[in-house]
């Protein structure tokens, strides 16, 4: 009966094929299809070359704990915009398995591993599974719901012990080892060698460089990073080089994971808003942004009129704040030390000012609430807004222009390198700018468009080569098109309340599951987030951009110098606090 | 035929421009940004030119009313130079921290044993706040509020950064000073409702 009445359109064509062999998604407020794990590749399969959805925007799980169930969820759009398709597969929590999609999706690495990592899915035919996030001595799968870390204290905030009868106490007197590391038994950190350090090294050893080799070159492996300035963080690249050349790369992460999606479990929803600020620190009003909007869907509430500009006002402040310091460390990595990082960062900081003038904080905005935002914006501000949008800004961008775009060194050291084709950006699941200057116009404030993006005028920038230089570019031409839509944004602001109603502190999320999408700076920033109807979420995932953006690193720097691998990195622009969580 | 370095000189002029601005600035400075406190205000402004840096902990730069930085718990001075806290102990701001770094022991009336609305104790853990502001954005007396002052670090660590209630309190003549425009709205609301009842 159910599967007669309400299939979506989308999904007639997979029923047509498929038949008996899929359901459709039952419980109330859950959307989409359930395979079973055997037919998984071949719904994918179908699904991406019948019905052409070839951009995989996320792969997540949820733990069904105490059912015996594993959930893995697909999401999978068309590159040219549309409605998603959403497949899952159940599987066991006792050596839970499901097929690998890296072959058809190559973008799924890294997030297969993170799910391997974290919940211990295998996942077969994957062609690199290894830990990702935590390091290689953990044990246990700390996003199941029935782990525990060392300092645990109630499965859900708020705790008891903080009120009525509340006493200070220090954190770290309640660990165990007195710090927050938890050993398995018979473990002793100073012998310890991580083998999967050593299974790297030996996977690149491994590859060799096929290039016609007129002199005689060694071919060697080299670590770069953690500890590197030009990783932006605590980022490490293993590269295998033959001469100077990388013949393969792999990225290292984790090293500032901290389980961001754990503490959000363990959260109220309200909660979980000042912890978005710290993803991605350089755009934490975006972040505030897309978890609002996808908490706002569940709870089916629309924010205030005036709410949704200023929502938007901050987003592409953001965004201009964002780029305009990407395209400043750009240059530092290409060797121009802090110099045009500095002159960007004087427009940062004008920026910055406005988000402490109206959220408290230039950084952790913590600004948006579910149906609205904390406070108004008054006219001083306005009024700075506006001068910074149809002067400051506007002419920086042009002194940025006159600065960068033609220097011979720049373009030498930037046109041509780290060529990712459209084909590959779609396939590796690559967002925004990096996506849009491999000439594929996908954004998704026009694809699938959010709060009031519809009713603004703006393009959607491509450029065609996809190299570093075109990399800079398109971030030059985003900031002109977040000009255009701050000018419409300030004439049109209406007058009235800021928010619907009262903040409530105990948000009421009815059942259901909701994957609500932004357009960061950086790319595409998912919010998964699975209800029971309870004060905490049962699930809240992050669809982190840097983090899968990072997938296409090792194709992008194949065949390319190391010390381009340097200027590839910077044109990604990654963030780290989002990459590890 | 393109000349070859024409384009690092025409950025090598937007350095050397920017280079000049700062010593135009320098000269200004000198001359007419008297008193000295006024350089933040430019700098902050739109129109700022030149050097964008200025000389931290000689000149400081305002917070601005909304900044947010540690919580503190605002008090009145009785007759007897007690201390008043507004905290009626509800409990609600140690609810929403979303790093549990509040507590509070609510007061019990000492012969009967029934809790009375005060706070016996009130520990903030400063180095576990994120500085969210959801205590005070949630707090229905007006009774603990986002301070200003950023300059907290010391020389030890451990239990001196667990705050306790007398370090925590600060007069109301402190809120009214650093939030003029909030403790005016406040205060006239609460007029408002004296007024009505």
């Amino acid at each position: 009966m159910t599967d007669q009445i309400s299939i979506p359109s989308e999904y007639t064509a997979v029923f047509d094929e498929f038949k008996e062999k899929i359901q459709l998604e039952t419980r109330v407020n859950f959307f989409g299809i359930v395979v079973s794990a055997d037919d998984l590749f071949k719904v994918l399969q179908f699904v991406r070359n019948q019905m052409q959805y070839d951009f995989l925007s996320s792969i997540t799980t949820v733990d069904d704990f105490p059912e015996d169930k594993i959930e893995i969820i697909y999401h999978v759009y068309k590159s040219i915009g549309g409605p998603e398709i959403e497949i899952k597969v159940f599987t066991l929590r006792e050596e839970p398995h499901v097929p690998s999609c890296v072959q058809l999706y190559p973008g799924a690495e890294f997030q297969e591993r993170e799910i391997f990592d974290l919940y211990g899915v295998t996942f077969d035919n994957h062609p690199d599974l290894r830990r990702i996030l935590m390091w290689e001595g953990f044990e246990g799968h700390p996003l199941r719901k029935d782990w525990k870390e060392p300092q645990f204290e109630e499965m859900v905030k708020p705790f008891k012990s903080r009120w009525p009868e509340g006493k200070g106490v220090l954190t770290e007197s309640v660990n165990p080892y007195n710090d927050n590391v938890q050993y398995p038994e018979q473990f002793d950190p100073r012998g310890f060698e991580p083998e999967t350090d050593l299974a790297i090294y030996n996977e690149l050893q491994k590859v060799t460089s096929d290039k016609p080799n007129s002199i005689n070159t060694d071919q060697l492996i080299v670590n770069f990073g953690p500890q590197h300035p030009s990783t932006h963080g605590v980022f490490r690249m293993v590269a295998a080089l033959d001469g100077e050349t990388i013949v393969d790369l792999k990225p290292v992460m984790g090293y500032l994971h901290r389980n961001h999606e754990k503490i959000g479990e363990r959260n109220t929803y309200l909660q979980i808003m000042p912890y978005t600020d710290r993803l991605d620190y350089l755009s934490s009003m975006n972040n505030n942004f897309g978890y609002a909007i996808t908490v706002e869907r569940m709870m089916g509430i629309q924010p205030a009129i005036r709410a949704e500009y200023i929502r938007i006002m901050m987003a592409e402040f953001t965004r201009i704040s964002s780029h305009i310091w990407s395209i400043g460390f750009l240059l530092n990595d290409l060797g121009a030390y802090f110099t045009p990082a500095l002159y960007t960062m004087e427009e940062r900081e004008l920026i910055l000012d406005i988000f402490e003038a109206v959220s408290g904080s230039r950084m952790m905005g913590n600004y948006f609430r579910f149906g609205g935002v904390v406070r108004d914006v008054n006219e001083i501000i306005l009024k700075k807004a506006h001068d910074l949008v149809y002067n400051r800004i506007a002419r920086k961008t042009d002194e940025l222009d006159r600065y960068l775009t033609d220097n011979e060194i720049v373009r030498s050291r930037c046109e041509g390198i780290g060529v990712l084709t459209s084909d590959q950006a779609i396939a590796y699941s690559v967002t925004g700018p990096l996506l849009r200057s491999s000439g594929v116009p996908y954004d998704i404030r026009r694809a699938d468009p959010y709060g009031i993006y519809d009713q603004l005028d703006f393009d959607v920038c491509t450029r065609q080569h996809g190299d570093v230089y075109d990399r800079y570019l398109i971030r030059l031409d985003e900031i002109r098109q977040s000009l255009r839509i701050l000018k419409q944004v300030l004439k049109q602001i209406p007058d009235g309340p800021v928010m619907n109603g009262k903040v409530q502190y105990n948000t009421k999320v009815p059942a259901g599951e909701m994957y609500g999408r932004v357009e960061g700076p950086r790319g595409e920033l998912g919010f998964y987030v699975v209800s029971d109807g309870k004060p905490n979420p049962k699930r809240y995932h992050v669809r982190a951009p840097s983090f899968i953006n990072l997938t296409s690193l090792a194709a992008m720097c194949k065949g390319s110098k190391i010390a381009d691998a340097v200027t590839i990195l910077g044109s990604v622009d990654i963030v780290l606090g989002e990459v590890d969580r | 035929m393109k000349l070859i370095g024409k384009g690092i000189l025409k950025g090598l002029f937007v350095t050397l421009n920017h280079f000049f601005m700062t010593y135009i600035d320098d000269i200004k400075t000198r001359l007419q940004r008297v008193p000295r406190k006024d350089v933040t205000k430019i700098r902050s402004s739109a129109e700022a030119t030149g050097l964008f840096t200025i000389q931290y902990p000689e000149i400081q730069i305002a917070p601005s009313e909304e900044y947010r930085m540690i919580p503190f718990l605002v008090y009145e001075l009785t007759e007897t130079n007690e201390r008043k806290y507004r905290c009626t102990a509800c409990g609600i701001c140690s609810k929403v921290c979303p790093t549990q770094c509040i507590w509070i022991t609510r007061k019990r009336d000492e012969v009967t044993g029934k809790p009375v609305p005060q706070s016996e104790e009130f520990y903030i853990d400063i180095d576990k706040c994120m500085n969210c502001g959801s205590c005070a954005e949630f707090c229905p007396f007006d009774a603990i509020k986002m301070d200003h002052d950023f300059e907290i670090s010391t020389y030890e660590r451990g239990e001196t950064r667990i705050y306790s209630k007398e370090k925590l309190g600060k007069p109301l003549d402190y809120y009214a000073k650093i939030r003029p425009v909030n403790f005016k709205l406040e205060e006239d609301e609460r007029k408002l409702k004296a007024g009505v009842n």
